[in-house]
């Protein structure tokens, strides 16, 4: 047996309480925890803190090139290692646009120059189309070579579905998958808003769930007929969650993902009008929410993500109508997902798989599932630690979330990736 | 009645006694409004700024003319003379306009939420003169005074609101204000011109007009804005006219003594019988005068609210 160079001590791992013991940046062993001198090796003392293999985020926005007042690769690595993530994979729409492979090699550079000792691993996702402008097929595989992990247009999705397939099937010869985000252009005029009781009242131009789910049905029947993979991000709805267990019951290849919010807020929280609460799709109903949780006890939804979207303060401060939308993800994330586990909405091992199992096989990441070689990607967790969701505690530069000023419970102590500390 | 209410963004804040009181400080103005010289100190020394960044004759001039006779100062300021033409946001506007301490802001805005933005960051009172398709609701506190001259009282009274229901903050207020005064609202639109909630609303909901006006004590039709043509929302003017337009066939079944309103500008032909408006069951110009003395109560009750 390789020499431990670094046990972590009486650590909590599902119930039991555990050593850890890492060589060469590697998991060496998880075994039940003891007393056995490690000549050598760096101790770290665990108890009562709780060991969670890091987490993998498939869906974010760095805002770098092009918008790095409200996030650059810099500080969106750090509001991820800090809130527990080991793996980002970050959209395309930047400024320039990833839609070829000098813009994925600039975004890898500086991730290496934000963590030059090793930090969170960057996965970009290239554009499907040129611009993401849904006219022409970007050079996917060249992107690929470069580094990226997935390919899709994101917020702008190619509306043109002849196009789409085309889209699918070339970027499947690079064999990463293609990701997208699911809204029928023509019935979603307006974003953030669900169509509803609340966008009655509040006089809000709005889109209905069917502008995902008709979609959905789009996508779905498309992967079946090229018998390809798709994968549908931050899915919002009900009629979405039939559609994919339909589909998934009929084989089709399809992975699908949500967000925190979809599961923590409803339409309510738009009273008041505060943006921090439009994002897209939009926040829907009670009914919504429990078909999502559903979802996931029952393997439908395979995974999480945060659709992390930091925006600037005075793009927030406008009118509703004006404001952009997205909910800034990645400092919360853990500690509102966690919350759901406290609450027994959902069990801690889809906890485990929505955020490290399922995103890192789907997305063929590094994965930490503490078995012998796996990588040392873990961090400690104090589930108690409450702690209050501000400006001062938030590291990513977009403070925009719905739940700031709240008191969270659950915190990253230490995180360690590829065995070394970083936070 | 103390007035406990800093701003006034929609009739879903004020109780049914509020209301009541609305109604009645409305009647004393009133009478103000019918003598030879027409204006009192009351708010003399009292600064209100107009900020309409949304096109308005009646509105505005409404609130001027209110302001002016209880002797308030009142500043006008649209949105093609203000800063927000050149990129300033609502946000900075109005931190601008509230360094210049005035005691009130009455703001019309395109966006709904755009008055209660306003009404969280500032100290001073905000009155919305209507807010995107959110809120008007000094139009529903006037077209309530306007019955409540004509009836006594709301209660018991059936009233049709027709036409786009959907991107209508008036029907939206008018239904709040009404179904608190005891009165059963009815709307009656084009499914395209309903919201997809509607169900959920405390109204009846007709598609069929003459339906609609069986019975009803007052009438209130919506202006059609033209666009929704466009919008693909309607096929064209003519077969809107036909069908939901306000005609003599239709005031026939609704009670004899039927009232008929309209918020204004009105398009003559297309939303209303051009006839009908000028009739004498029509209350439209009524709505025009109780406007004034309505719009001089509430900046009476908000700007001398005790702080």
């Amino acid at each position: 047996m390789t020499h431990p160079e670094l046990v972590i001590r009486k650590a909590v791992w599902k119930g039991e309480e555990v050593d850890l013991l890492v060589a060469e940046g590697k998991i060496l062993e998880v075994k039940p925890s003891s007393d056995t001198m490690y000549e050598g090796a760096e101790i770290v003392a665990a108890k009562g803190l709780m060991l969670m293999p890091s987490l993998t985020d498939v869906h974010v926005h760095l805002r770098e090139p092009g918008f790095e007042y409200k996030e650059d690769i810099a500080s969106g690595l750090k509001a991820a290692v800090h809130g527990g993530f080991s793996n980002i994979m970050c959209m395309a729409n930047t400024d320039p646009v990833n839609d070829n492979a000098v813009v994925t090699d600039e975004m890898l550079r500086k991730a290496r120059a934000a963590f030059p000792e090793g930090g969170p691993r960057l996965f970009p996702i290239g554009a499907l189309t040129k611009g993401l402008k849904g006219e022409e097929l970007a050079p996917m595989h060249e992107m690929a070579e470069a580094g990226c992990a997935a390919f899709s247009n994101d917020g702008l999705p190619v509306k043109n579905s002849e196009l789409f397939r085309r889209a699918m099937e070339y970027g499947s010869d690079t064999g990463k998958p293609v990701i997208d985000h699911c809204e029928d252009p023509y019935l979603a005029p307006a974003a953030g808003v669900n169509e509803g009781e609340v966008s009655s009242v509040l006089g809000l131009a709005a889109q209905p769930d069917v502008a995902e789910a008709t979609q959905v049905a789009r996508d779905l029947l498309m992967a079946e007929y090229l018998d390809m993979h798709i994968h549908l991000a931050h899915i919002s709805c009900r009629k979405s969650v039939d559609l994919i267990a339909w589909a998934k019951k009929r084989g089709v290849k399809v992975t699908a993902e949500t967000c925190p919010h979809y599961l923590l807020l409803t339409e309510e929280a738009l009273h008041g009008y505060h943006s921090d609460t439009k994002v897209n799709p939009p926040l829907r109903t009670a009914d919504d929410v429990e078909a999502l949780l559903a979802a996931i006890k029952d393997g439908t939804i395979d995974m999480f993500a945060t659709d992390h979207a930091p925006h600037a303060a005075h793009e927030k401060e406008v009118e509703f109508m004006q404001a952009p939308c997205g909910i800034s993800g990645l400092d919360s994330a853990l500690s509102l997902t966690w919350s759901l586990v406290a609450d027994g909405k959902i069990s801690f091992d889809d906890f485990i798989r929505m955020w490290t199992t399922a995103p890192c096989e789907t997305f063929d990441l590094p994965l930490n599932s503490f078995k012998k070689g796996d990588p040392a990607d873990f961090f400690l967790f104090d589930p108690a630690q409450e702690w209050v969701l501000d400006s001062a505690s938030m590291h990513s530069k977009g403070k925009n979330t719905p739940f700031r000023g709240q008191t969270l419970k659950g915190r990253v102590i230490s995180h360690f990736l590829s065995g070394k500390k970083i936070v | 009645m103390e007035w406990r209410h800093k701003d006034l963004l929609d009739v879903s804040q004020l109780s049914k006694e509020e209301v009541q009181h609305v109604f009645e400080t409305a009647t004393y103005f009133q009478e103000i409004n019918s003598r030879p010289v027409k204006k009192v100190p009351t708010l003399k020394g009292h600064s209100v700024v107009l900020f309409f960044a949304e096109a308005s004759t009646r509105t505005k001039t409404s609130f001027d003319m209110a302001g002016k006779r209880l002797s308030c100062d009142t500043f006008s300021l649209a949105k093609s003379s203000s800063s927000l033409t050149k990129g300033e946001t609502l946000k900075d506007t109005a931190l601008t306009l509230e360094a210049m301490n005035p005691d009130g802001i009455v703001i019309r805005h395109w966006a709904s939420g755009a008055a209660q933005f306003l009404a969280e960051r500032l100290d001073c009172s905000i009155i919305n003169a209507g807010d995107g398709r959110h809120a008007h609701p000094t139009q529903a506190l006037l077209d309530g005074f306007t019955l409540y001259q004509e009836w006594g009282s709301l209660a018991g009274k059936t009233i049709l609101i027709l036409g786009d229901i959907a991107h209508s903050r008036v029907a939206r207020s008018n239904l709040i204000l009404l179904n608190k005064m005891g009165a059963k609202v009815r709307f009656c639109g084009p499914r395209t011109l309903l919201p997809p909630q509607i169900k959920k609303w405390d109204a009846e909901v007709y598609t069929d007009l003459s339906e609609a006006c069986k019975g009803v004590d007052a009438i209130m039709c919506l202006r059609l804005q033209l666009e929704r043509q466009q919008d693909g929302l309607l096929p064209d003017l003519r077969e809107y006219s036909n069908y939901f337009g306000l005609g003599h066939k239709q005031i026939e079944l609704a009670k004899p003594d039927v009232k008929i309103m309209h918020p204004g500008p009105m398009n003559r032909g297309v939303e209303i019988n051009s006839e009908l408006a000028d009739c004498e069951a029509s209350l439209v110009l009524d709505q025009v005068a109780s406007g004034v003395a309505t719009r001089m109560a509430l900046l009476y009750l908000y700007l001398t609210r005790k702080k």
